[in-house]
C-alpha cells in the first residue's frame, strides 16, 4: 500500500447530487481521488456506486455539483472525449467484431499509421495476458478472456483514469481471486488510476489504496483499508466490512481525552479518543473482532485481560474455527476466530473457556 | 398413447396437403398444354412462359409491382427503425399513444384504410397514382416494420453504445459501427415482410391505384378471361419460385449473422 497524501489530485467531486424523478440518487458527494491511486467504490446494491462511476465517465448528467477530472470541470463535457475508459460490467464486447477489431476500436481516430496501430494493439493484448489472440472471434472468448480483452481495449487508449464497474462479479471464484492479484499488478505497471466499483468487502480490502463505502448514496467513510477495518467510524461500515461483534456498553466518564465505559460481559474498559468516533446520538455499543479475541487453552496464560464464557456454537473452516461464546454468564454472545495450527483441538460445544480480549481492539459507537 | 400420436400425425399431414397442395396445383398447369385448368393433365409446355413475358400489360404491371413494393419496404423500414429506436431507447411525452397510433392498422379492416384514404386523397385533389398506393402501404406495413425492429433494438446490450462513446466515438459513429450491424438481420426482416405484404396487396391497390395496374389487380383481372389464366398460372410459379429464393437468401444471412455474433438460434422464418 502506497501513502498517497503527495500525490496531486485526479478525481475531486464538489457536492455531488444526481435525482431519477423524486429518487435521490446520490445525496451530495465529496471527496478527491489521487492520481495513480486504486480507488474503490463499495456498497451494497443500490448505494449509488455505479451512478457515482458513471458521472466520473459521462454516463450520467449531475442535478447539481460539479466532478473534475485532472483539474477540469467535465460539466458539459460529452463521455466521448472525457480522459477516462471503462470496462463494463458487461465487457460490452463489440460481438461483430475480433478481439484484434475491439482492442483497436479506439484508435479509429489515431493518426498513427496501420502499422504502428497494430503493433500498438499487440502490446496491449500482451499486457493483459492475450498475446496471439488478435484474431479469435470476440464470442468466441471465455468470461475471464473477455475481461482481458475490455480490459486491454481501455487501457490502450492510456487513459488518465481507468474506471471498473464490478468486473470481477461474473467470474468464479478461483478465477476472480486470480483477476484481482493481476489487476494490482496491472495497475502498478501502467501507473493509471484506477477506479473500482464493487459489493465485494473483500475485494476492496484486497485491491485498495483506499476506499470509499457507500450507503444510500453517501459516503460513510473515506479511508484505506486498515483505517476501514481497524477503525471504522460507524457501526453500519463496521458490519458492512468484515465480521464485527457488538456489545452494549455503558459510559461512565470522560476525562482527559479518555472515555471510560462498562461493557456487558467484558467490565470497565479505559478507551482512547481514537477509539471512539463521532457520536451519533446512538445507544452505545463497543466492536470488537473475532481475530482479537483468543481462546485460552490450558496451561495457556496472558498477561492482557480476560473472561469466562462457554462455547455455544463451533463452526469449522478448515483453516480456521469460528467459536460462539457466552461471556462472563451474561447473554452476550460473540464469535471469535482460531486458527487450526497443530496441537490446537476443536473445542466442544458447552466447553467452559477463557477468552484473552486486548483493550486496544475495541471500539466505541455511541 | 400410440392413438393419440397417430391422431396428431394424420391430422398434421391433412393440414401441410391443405396448406400446399394448392400451390402444388400451380405449377403443375402453369406448365400443362391446355387452355382449361382441369384434369386430366394434356402434355407438357412453356408457352404459357413465353406468353406471359410477350403480355405488355403484365411486363408493366410487374415493374408497378415492383417499384410499389420496393419504395413502401424501403420507407416502411426507414420509418420503422426511427420508431423502434426512438422507442426502445428513450422515453418521450405521449409515447404510449404514437406507438399506439402506429400499431392500429395491424387490427384495422384494410378496406377502411382503402375507403377513408381514398375519400381523404380525392377531397385533398391528390391525384391517383403508384405513389397513392405506396402510401397507403407504407401505412399498413408500418407495424410489421416496427414490431420486427423493435425487438431487434431491444435485444441489444445498451454497454455496448456506451462502450464505444467511451472509446471516443459519436452519437452518430456508435450508431453507424455499433447498433446498425447488430441490428442488420432485423432490418433485413424488416425490409422482406413488408415487401412481401406490400407485394400481394389487393385492395388499397385497387382503390388508390388510379388506373395503374400493379400485379395483384392484374392477376384479378386476368382470371376474368379463360385464355389468360394459364399464363398467369406461370407468373404464379415464378412468383413462388422467387419468394422462395429470396426467403432462403434471408434465412442464410440471418444464421450466418446469429453465428458471427456468436447468439443462440432461437429460430427466424424458416
Amino acid at each position: 500500500m502506497t501513502t498517497s497524501d503527495e500525490k496531486p489530485v485526479m478525481i475531486e467531486f464538489r457536492d455531488v447530487h444526481k435525482y431519477y424523478g423524486d429518487y435521490h440518487a446520490l445525496r451530495g458527494i465529496n471527496g478527491t481521488i489521487k492520481a495513480g491511486e486504486f480507488f474503490s467504490l463499495l456498497g451494497p446494491s443500490g448505494c449509488g456506486k455505479t451512478t457515482l462511476l458513471r458521472t466520473i465517465a459521462g454516463f450520467e448528467d449531475l442535478s447539481s455539483g460539479v466532478v473534475m477530472i485532472d483539474g477540469k470541470s467535465m460539466k458539459g463535457v460529452p463521455a466521448n472525449v472525457r480522459p477516462t475508459n471503462m470496462v463494463f460490467q458487461s465487457y460490452a464486447i463489440f460481438p461483430h467484431m475480433s478481439v484484434a477489431e475491439n482492442v483497436a476500436f479506439g484508435l479509429r481516430r489515431d493518426p498513427r499509421s496501420k502499422a504502428e496501430k497494430a503493433a500498438a494493439v499487440e502490446e496491449a493484448l500482451a499486457m493483459v495476458g492475450l498475446k496471439g489472440y488478435g484474431g479469435r472471434a470476440a464470442h468466441a472468448l471465455s468470461g475471464g478472456q473477455r475481461q482481458r480483452v475490455a480490459l486491454a481495449r481501455a487501457l490502450i487508449l492510456k487513459p488518465k483514469v481507468l474506471l471498473l464497474d464490478e468486473p470481477l462479479s461474473a467470474l468464479d471464484k478461483k478465477m476472480r481471486e486470480h483477476m484481482q492479484v493481476e489487476l494490482i499488478k496491472l495497475q502498478r505497471q501502467v501507473g493509471i488510476t484506477f477506479i473500482l466499483v464493487t459489493h465485494d468487502q473483500e475485494e476492496a480490502l484486497v485491491m485498495s489504496d483506499r476506499i470509499a463505502v457507500m450507503f444510500e448514496g453517501e459516503i460513510a467513510q473515506l479511508a484505506d483499508p486498515e483505517t476501514l477495518y481497524r477503525r471504522p467510524n460507524s457501526k453500519k461500515v463496521a458490519d458492512f466490512i468484515g465480521t464485527m461483534n457488538f456489545v452494549p456498553a455503558t459510559i461512565t466518564g470522560e476525562s482527559g481525552g479518555r472515555i471510560e465505559v462498562e461493557a456487558k460481559g467484558l467490565g470497565p474498559v479505559s478507551l482512547t479518543a481514537d477509539q471512539a468516533p463521532p457520536p451519533r446520538g446512538e445507544d452505545p455499543v463497543i466492536g470488537l473482532r473475532p481475530e482479537t479475541l483468543t481462546l485460552l487453552y490450558p496451561g495457556q496464560t496472558t498477561e492482557g485481560r480476560t473472561v469466562d464464557g462457554v462455547i455455544d456454537e463451533v463452526i469449522y473452516f478448515g483453516d480456521m474455527t469460528y467459536y460462539d461464546v457466552y461471556l462472563g454468564g451474561t447473554d452476550v454472545e460473540v464469535r471469535l476466530s482460531m486458527r487450526n495450527v497443530p496441537g490446537r483441538p476443536i473445542l466442544d460445544v458447552g466447553s467452559k473457556v477463557q477468552v484473552a480480549w486486548s483493550p486496544d481492539a475495541l471500539v466505541l459507537f455511541r | 398413447m400410440k392413438t393419440k400420436g397417430l391422431g396428431l400425425r394424420t391430422y398434421t399431414i391433412i393440414y401441410l396437403i391443405v396448406l400446399y397442395a394448392p400451390i402444388i396445383i400451380l405449377p403443375l398447369f402453369a406448365f400443362n398444354d391446355a387452355t382449361t385448368v382441369a384434369f386430366p393433365l394434356s402434355g407438357f409446355t412453356t408457352k404459357w412462359f413465353a406468353e406471359m413475358m410477350g403480355d405488355v400489360n403484365l411486363r408493366k404491371a410487374l415493374v408497378n409491382s415492383l417499384i410499389v413494393s420496393l419504395s413502401t419496404a424501403v420507407i416502411a423500414t426507414a420509418l420503422g427503425i426511427l420508431a423502434a429506436r426512438s422507442a426502445v431507447r428513450y422515453s418521450w411525452p405521449g409515447k404510449g399513444i404514437v406507438m399506439g397510433s402506429i400499431m392500429v392498422p395491424l387490427v384495422l379492416p384494410e378496406m377502411i384504410v382503402a375507403m377513408s384514404l381514398l375519400v381523404l386523397l380525392l377531397a385533398m385533389g391528390v391525384k391517383l397514382s403508384l405513389f397513392t398506393i405506396i402510401l397507403g402501404h407504407v401505412l399498413i406495413c408500418m407495424p410489421f416494420a416496427v414490431a420486427i425492429l423493435s425487438s431487434a433494438f431491444q435485444s441489444l446490450d445498451k454497454s455496448l453504445e456506451e462502450a464505444a462513446l467511451d472509446l471516443g466515438e459519436t452519437g452518430w459513429s456508435t450508431f453507424r459501427l455499433i447498433v446498425l450491424p447488430l441490428v442488420m438481420p432485423g432490418i433485413l426482416s424488416s425490409f422482406l415482410i413488408t415487401f412481401t405484404i406490400s407485394i400481394d396487396e389487393f385492395i388499397i391497390a385497387n382503390f388508390l391505384g388510379g388506373g395503374e395496374p400493379v400485379l395483384s389487380v392484374f392477376v384479378f383481372t386476368a382470371f376474368r378471361f379463360p385464355s389468360t389464366v394459364p399464363p398467369v398460372l406461370a407468373l404464379g410459379t415464378m412468383l413462388v419460385a422467387f419468394s422462395i429464393l429470396l426467403l432462403t437468401i434471408a434465412e442464410y444471412f440471418r444464421r450466418r449473422g446469429v453465428a458471427k455474433a456468436g447468439g443462440k438460434d432461437t429460430g427466424g422464418f424458416l
